[in-house]
């Protein structure tokens, strides 16, 4: 391509990119600061005073300070279900890599049903219920790892093969067991998809919506993205007090993007490839 | 990739194990991971096939046989939800394909600001659905939105994005492609990138035109990445929820609705029965649209 093809073709996409992309995020940072009475005309104007502060405060005020405790709830269900879904993700892509037998075939299958298949909703509330995790946040984190535990296998599975087996006969050799071979010959070996893992499940946990909403109702429970949801109709006349939750929520994802670009880009793509 | 490697490794397994390297990799490993996946997803789906066939309070399960589903391809606004489910997820696995491609070609390209636009095409994917659907419902609104605003200046009138009837399934269509297209976007480069530059020579040589090159080289050699974006899109597309829900509620009417909101409306109805008997319907309409496609896939794979 030459020279001026690039900076004409590069131009345009850049222009277009401001206008599709990054309009409906300045407009989010924008409304987010105004008054109430500025934000109600939702245009585009830049605000007359940047009150990030005093609406910052006023949404964490509101309800009794409901997003702090939903802040403090993803926190908690993201790491716990993060840590979970590792650790039980890499046994299972471990010895699933490592020994074909039986059950390998079987294993693949419920994976690939996993991935496929939409929970059954209701179904899964009654089993909630009769093991008395409904409305629990230990029974939203156990649902969180029984979702994502399909593709956490398959990116575990895919990077474990690329690991010399001479490593763990090495081990063997040595006279480790099978828990000291996987925690401490293994697991660490596991690094790179370990972050990758970590990353690309954390924002899906703490994205996810669909599932808090049916498995963890009760506002002592609530979650960020259901703070969202909550405020959406409190907020109809305050759009700079609703723009200013989203913004918050934004956040999290902006700064895991900005350190693990590299590891977010990864794993998507490997887990896509395998489909 | 890793299919290969794996591939690889094969002939060394023939060989017999000891049993002193068996017990290296016990089967117990599995058990907590299955414990956890059997309880609260393997044994809900398959109580929701008995279930579908009752009337269900929680409690108490009556037996009313294909009540349910006959409701389900009776009711007009449940027929909607599935037909709706269906346009939606093929709209949307279409445009990422499509824009998908195209972008993935433009960044890969010798361009200004490569490195700039692939961040901001890809951000939007870690934003959260929810926050992206309320932004756009306000940017949407059909007098004070951002858009008609915009468009108004070119003394034109935009439609009613989320209110007139037959535009409302695809203006969602449209923000969930915003959002998404970034992910497509990611596979078709890893695709692009792998292709190796030889044949582009080799085609330089025989004096091939640029569009040549795209649908003799480019395009074939994209097959495995067209077929994990149809895949992944289509399974994503007809579950959809969070976006429609945060965006119209099925609304306006019930002109919006998808079989994922139909399940939530019915719960919250207190229609435990219809309900899951929406989620089967589910299941099997991802099954019926999924299991042939990567079938024919596969057999395509083989042929080539």
């Amino acid at each position: 391509m030459n020279r001026a093809r690039r900076y004409i073709v590069g131009g345009i996409a850049i222009i277009a990119s401001v206008f599709i992309f990054l309009v409906p995020f300045a407009y989010i940072i924008i409304t987010s600061v105004k008054t109430a009475r500025e934000a109600a005309t939702r245009s585009f104007n830049m605000p007359a005073n940047w009150l990030f502060w005093d609406n910052l405060m006023q949404v964490i005020k509101t309800r009794d300070y409901m997003v702090v405790t939903a802040f403090i709830n993803s926190t908690i269900l993201t790491v716990a279900g993060v840590t979970l879904l590792v650790v039980l993700g890499a046994m299972v892509g471990f010895v699933l890599q490592r020994r074909p037998s039986r059950l390998t075939s079987t294993v693949n299958f419920f994976i690939l049903a996993g991935l496929i298949i939409p929970p059954a909703v209701v179904p899964t509330i009654w089993v909630l219920q009769g093991l008395h995790l409904f409305k629990t946040m230990h029974g939203m984190i156990l649902i969180e790892v029984a979702y994502g535990l399909s593709f956490s296998i398959l990116l575990f599975r895919a990077f474990i093969a690329t690991i010399p087996r001479e490593l763990d006969e090495a081990a063997i050799i040595d006279g480790a067991g099978p828990m000291r071979l996987f925690f401490w010959v293994v697991l660490p070996l596991l690094r790179p998809v370990l972050v990758t893992v970590i990353v690309v499940q954390s924002v899906a946990i703490f994205n996810d919506f669909t599932n808090p909403l049916y498995y963890l109702p009760g506002r002592e429970n609530v979650t960020m993205q259901l703070t969202l949801f909550n405020f959406q109709s409190q907020f109809n006349s305050q759009y700079n007090l609703l723009f200013m939750n989203i913004l918050l929520i934004t956040i999290p994802p902006l700064i895991v993007y900005i350190f693990f670009n590299r590891q977010i880009v990864a794993g998507l793509t490997a887990g896509a490839v395998k489909g | 990739m890793s299919i290969a490697v794996e591939a690889s490794v094969a002939p060394v397994r023939s060989k017999p194990a000891s049993p002193k390297a068996l017990s290296a990799y016990p089967s117990w490993f599995y058990v907590p991971a299955a414990l956890i996946y059997g309880a609260l997803f393997l044994f809900p789906t398959i109580a929701s096939l008995f279930f579908s066939l009752t009337r269900w309070t929680l409690f108490d399960a009556q037996f009313i046989g294909l009540d349910n589903f006959a409701q389900f391809f009776r009711e007009p606004f449940l027929v909607k939800g599935l037909v709706n489910t269906l346009v939606y997820g093929v709209v949307t696995s279409g445009m990422k394909v499509v824009l998908g491609m195209l972008l993935a070609l433009l960044l890969t390209s010798d361009i200004i600001g490569r490195g700039y636009l692939r961040a901001v095409v890809f951000f939007p994917v870690l934003v959260s659905t929810v926050g992206v659907g309320i932004t756009f419902t306000v940017l949407m609104h059909p007098t004070h939105g951002l858009i008609n605003d915009t468009i108004a200046l070119f003394g034109l009138k935009g439609p009613g994005w989320l209110t007139d009837p037959r535009l409302v399934l695809m203006s969602v269509a449209l923000v969930d492609v915003w959002k998404g297209v970034g992910l497509a976007t990611l596979i078709y480069i890893a695709g692009v990138v792998s292709i190796p530059q030889d044949y582009f020579e080799a085609a330089k040589i025989d004096g091939a035109t640029s569009w040549q090159n795209f649908w003799e080289i480019t395009l074939p050699l994209l097959r495995p990445a067209t077929v994990t974006v149809i895949t992944l899109s289509l399974i994503g597309g007809l579950r959809s929820f969070d976006l429609i829900w945060a965006m119209t509620k099925g609304g306006p009417g019930f002109t919006s609705d998808v079989v994922a909101s139909v399940i939530f409306k019915q719960y919250q109805a207190g229609f435990y029965g219809l309900s899951t008997a929406g989620n089967v319907v589910l299941f099997v309409l991802v099954a019926i649209v999924i299991v042939p496609l990567s079938l024919w896939f596969n057999s395509r794979d083989i042929e080539e």
